[in-house]
């Protein structure tokens, strides 16, 4: 079916088709449309949707809601994450399966509201105290906002941890026509739960990167979360044995499936010494920079990465091997050419990075990277 | 009966090997000691009772309880409870929470009182911070000496039943942690359906006591002397939010939106990518302009995105629409150089120098005419001509717009129609139609 869509309506559909039944959020530019349209779709679906006092209110319902059985979702943008960064590190030591779309505008503090930008890229990444590993996607494409939505659910449910869908003004509000018969349905992945029976131990895993099972505030047994360092019991601890079995607990069960948490589209021609990598909005104009060049009988492979963190260091590996310079425009001072760099550095011969940037809230033009295409 | 009452002879909450931490007549211990014998009286069942708390020596509170346990940042302790009690609102959902957490999360206070959530707070009050050492909070009584106020604090102490009550609390309660009937006030506070609030001063005797030689009885005087009011202050028999919402939906079903889908009912003649800007001002109805453009280009079996630019403001200003037509998917959406350049007002001609600038001889400007004398481009200048048809501000746009798509062969007219006749309301898109059928006049 052919459709006329913006991303903010896809990311809707996405959460609703993932099983989306709780959301609050606080008005910010350009992340408003998720709010309006999740508090007009979720009462019809029995679901919830509140618009708290603040971005701090807003993410602490998620997180109650969450940890009494529901999925959750909350969108804001950069000034939003701000203030829920403590309650971001809250989620990951509860362990509180959570949905947070950044939709990133331009600049430090208010920035400019109603401008594109990519700034927020390491932001997402170390948006907490403490250092712990952090899931993030990232749409090139509307049809990407429907399934990277799901996976980012299904992510959450399986990790019990925040997953970031990181977008920007542009994915959320420019329309395109699409044929959302393409569009790609994923199969939920719901939390593991407890048994009805038996004991529960809030925190309990048999091996460090393990999932704890989940039961639910109200549900078949007593539950106990914590913001604290603690023990399996959810009890607060400084025993170091707890402690670090806690914190090595919170890392490895993500990093230990840092293979199914690569997400990246290849676009490779045979022969072509230069790479383009891109995410995003900004992928779109390397696409066409690829079309462009290809035309002119200039060879070039792309690769768009959907999940920015982890860092899908395999895919980047496995596509700048044999490339001997790799180009990544982003709208920013250049903040994922760092983790480039730092793939690349394991490579001989090591290709050369360069960057493509604009902070002036334009889209970066096909021509300013085609310019950079040697062959 | 409530179902809650059914299930007989629970004679503690407490895990019974575990003495409390606090110290030595700290007031934490007395008011939880009431807590649980007001949990006892009720006889609820554990797994419907989530004890939430905040951030100080409070916060360590729910270790010693056998039921539900939720332990969350400093100050945020209502937000938590919120949104367990709007997805499960059978629950009896207890925030405690020091003083220290009504001053960094008042906020939520006020908003969780206005709604009228089904909570129940105990705010254990002993007018410092102790975990941190003894500085002064919200409640600190003017004159006393802290960690914070070595010469006697110069602020004033909130009010905090007062600032619930005026909220709209439907259960306002100040005791202190001494008073023997309390555990039947917080009983009342947990059976009240909506927002209940208990403000229980207490002694501190590691840091507040000893800095200001206090004791129970400067204590009660001290509640005297600040004229605050003690006992039930407020009982109000208001809507629950958590049962409002789950009700009003219930009874008010709106439909899902549909989505729009766009059949190929026209050709289009255009060859090449096409990209045009739509140049006017808030208010102008340019957005909907642009997308009734994209979608009749849909309808003609085109590609189209549309992007809109507009500053912060709402009805004023500039607004700028960019749509693309093409015969192949559509990767790069900016228009540095655009095709076609509609400037309908000033302040969208203001917006576009650069794209002015860029154009060349095989690319239009089309312009109002008043603004005809201000365009420098080397792009091929076209005046609208208004002496017959005389669009208003808010029917400019589409004017416009309908003009082009005649005048640059982009697709049949009948297209845009067939895009504003299934996108828009019926009245709306009557009047719509007119403009169109008016545009023939003005090039």
């Amino acid at each position: 079916m052919r459709e006329l869509l913006d991303g903010a309506e896809a990311i809707t559909r996405g959460a609703r088709a993932a099983g989306c039944n709780f959301f609050a959020g606080y008005p910010i530019t350009p992340a408003t449309p998720l709010l309006l349209r999740m508090l007009r779709d979720l009462p019809n679906l029995g679901g919830i949707g509140i618009q708290g006092e603040d971005e701090i209110a807003s993410i602490g319902m998620c997180i109650g809601a969450a940890m009494t059985g529901a999925k959750a979702m909350t969108a804001t943008s950069g000034p939003g994450i701000s203030l829920y960064s403590e309650n971001i590190g809250m989620a990951i030591m509860g362990e509180v399966p959570l949905v947070i779309v950044a939709v990133q505008r331009l600049g430090p503090a208010t920035g400019g509201a109603t401008t594109v930008a990519q700034g927020d890229v390491q932001f997402l990444r170390w948006c907490t105290s403490g250092g712990f590993p952090i899931i993030a996607l990232c749409p090139s494409s509307i049809a990407e906002c429907y399934s990277l939505t799901q996976h980012a659910f299904n992510l959450a449910e399986k990790f019990r941890t925040p997953v970031f869908i990181a977008t920007d003004k542009e994915m959320m509000s420019a329309q395109q026509s699409v044929d959302t018969n393409t569009f790609e349905h994923i199969a939920r992945v719901e939390r593991a739960l407890a048994p009805n029976h038996g004991e529960f131990v809030s925190y309990y895993t048999r091996k460090l990167a393990d999932i704890p099972a989940f039961s639910p505030i109200g549900g078949a047994h007593l539950t106990r979360f914590t913001t604290s360092m603690h023990d399996e019991t959810g009890m607060l601890t400084k025993k170091p044995s707890n402690v670090n079995r806690t914190s090595r607990h919170l890392y490895q069960k993500i990093v230990t499936h840092r293979d199914e948490l690569e997400f990246v589209t290849r676009d490779m021609q045979d022969g072509a010494t230069t790479l383009i990598v891109s995410y995003g909005i900004t992928a779109r104009s390397m696409w066409q920079a690829a079309r462009d060049a290809r035309s002119t009988g200039k060879r070039v492979s792309t690769l768009t990465i959907q999940s920015l963190w982890l860092t899908p260091e395999k895919s980047l590996c496995d596509a700048m091997r044999g490339v001997s310079r790799v180009i990544v425009p982003e709208l920013n001072f250049g903040q994922y050419r760092l983790e480039i760099e730092r793939v690349a550095y394991a490579l001989d011969p090591r290709p050369d990075v360069i960057g493509v940037n604009r902070v002036d809230g334009e889209l970066i033009e096909p021509e300013e990277i085609t310019a950079l295409i040697r062959e | 009966m409530s179902e809650d009452s059914m299930i007989p002879g629970i004679s503690t909450y407490r895990f019974p090997d575990r003495p409390y931490p606090f110290c030595p007549g700290c007031g934490h211990t007395l008011t939880l000691e009431h807590l649980n014998t007001a949990l006892v009286k009720l006889q609820l069942d554990p797994h419907k009772v989530v004890l939430v708390t905040d951030i100080g020596c409070v916060g360590m509170s729910d270790q010693y309880f056998d039921v539900n346990a939720f332990h969350g940042l400093h100050g945020r302790a209502v937000t938590y409870a919120t949104g367990i009690k709007l997805v499960n609102p059978d629950l009896r959902v207890i925030v405690l929470m020091g003083d220290g957490g009504i001053g960094i999360g008042g906020h939520h206070l006020l908003n969780a009182a206005r709604r009228n959530i089904g909570i129940t707070v105990l705010v254990f009050n002993n007018l410092i911070f102790g975990m941190t050492g003894g500085q002064h909070s919200v409640t600190t009584p003017h004159g006393a000496t802290t960690s914070s106020t070595r010469f006697g604090n110069l602020e004033r102490p909130l009010d905090i039943c007062k600032t619930v009550a005026v909220n709209g609390a439907s259960f306002v309660y100040r005791g202190a942690a001494f008073d023997k009937d309390l555990p039947d006030h917080i009983a009342d506070a947990i059976e009240t359906p909506g927002f209940a609030l208990l403000d229980i001063w207490e002694l501190c005797t590691a840091h507040y006591v000893p800095n200001n030689d206090f004791s129970k009885g400067a204590l009660l005087q001290t509640i005297q002397n600040l004229g605050l009011a003690s006992g039930i202050l407020q009982r109000l028999d208001a809507p629950e939010l958590a049962r409002a919402y789950h009700e009003q939906f219930a009874n008010n079903q709106l439909p899902i939106t549909q989505p729009q889908s766009i059949e190929i009912k026209f050709d289009s003649a255009l060859t090449k990518t096409t990209r045009i800007v739509l140049a006017g001002a808030a208010g102008g109805k340019v957005k909907s302009t642009a997308s009734a453009l994209a979608l009749g280009g849909m309808y003609a079996g085109l590609w189209a995105t549309q992007r809109d630019d507009y500053p912060v403001t709402v009805m004023t200003g500039y607004s700028v629409s960019e749509v693309i037509l093409s015969r192949e998917e559509i990767l790069f959406m900016g228009i540095a150089k655009p095709d076609i350049l509609a400037v309908l007002t000033p302040e969208g001609l203001a917006q576009v120098p650069r794209q002015l600038r860029a154009m060349d001889e095989s690319q239009t400007v089309y312009v109002v005419p008043e603004l005809t004398e201000r365009i420098e481009t080397r792009a091929r200048k076209i005046a609208f001509d208004f002496s017959r048809a005389h669009p208003t501000k808010k029917s400019l746009a589409l004017m416009a717009t309908a003009a082009i798509v005649r005048h640059a062969n982009l697709f049949p007219l009948d297209a845009l129609r067939e895009a504003i006749s299934t996108g828009q309301s019926t009245d709306i898109a009557q009047e719509n139609l007119k403009v169109v059928a008016a545009s023939e006049f003005i090039l």
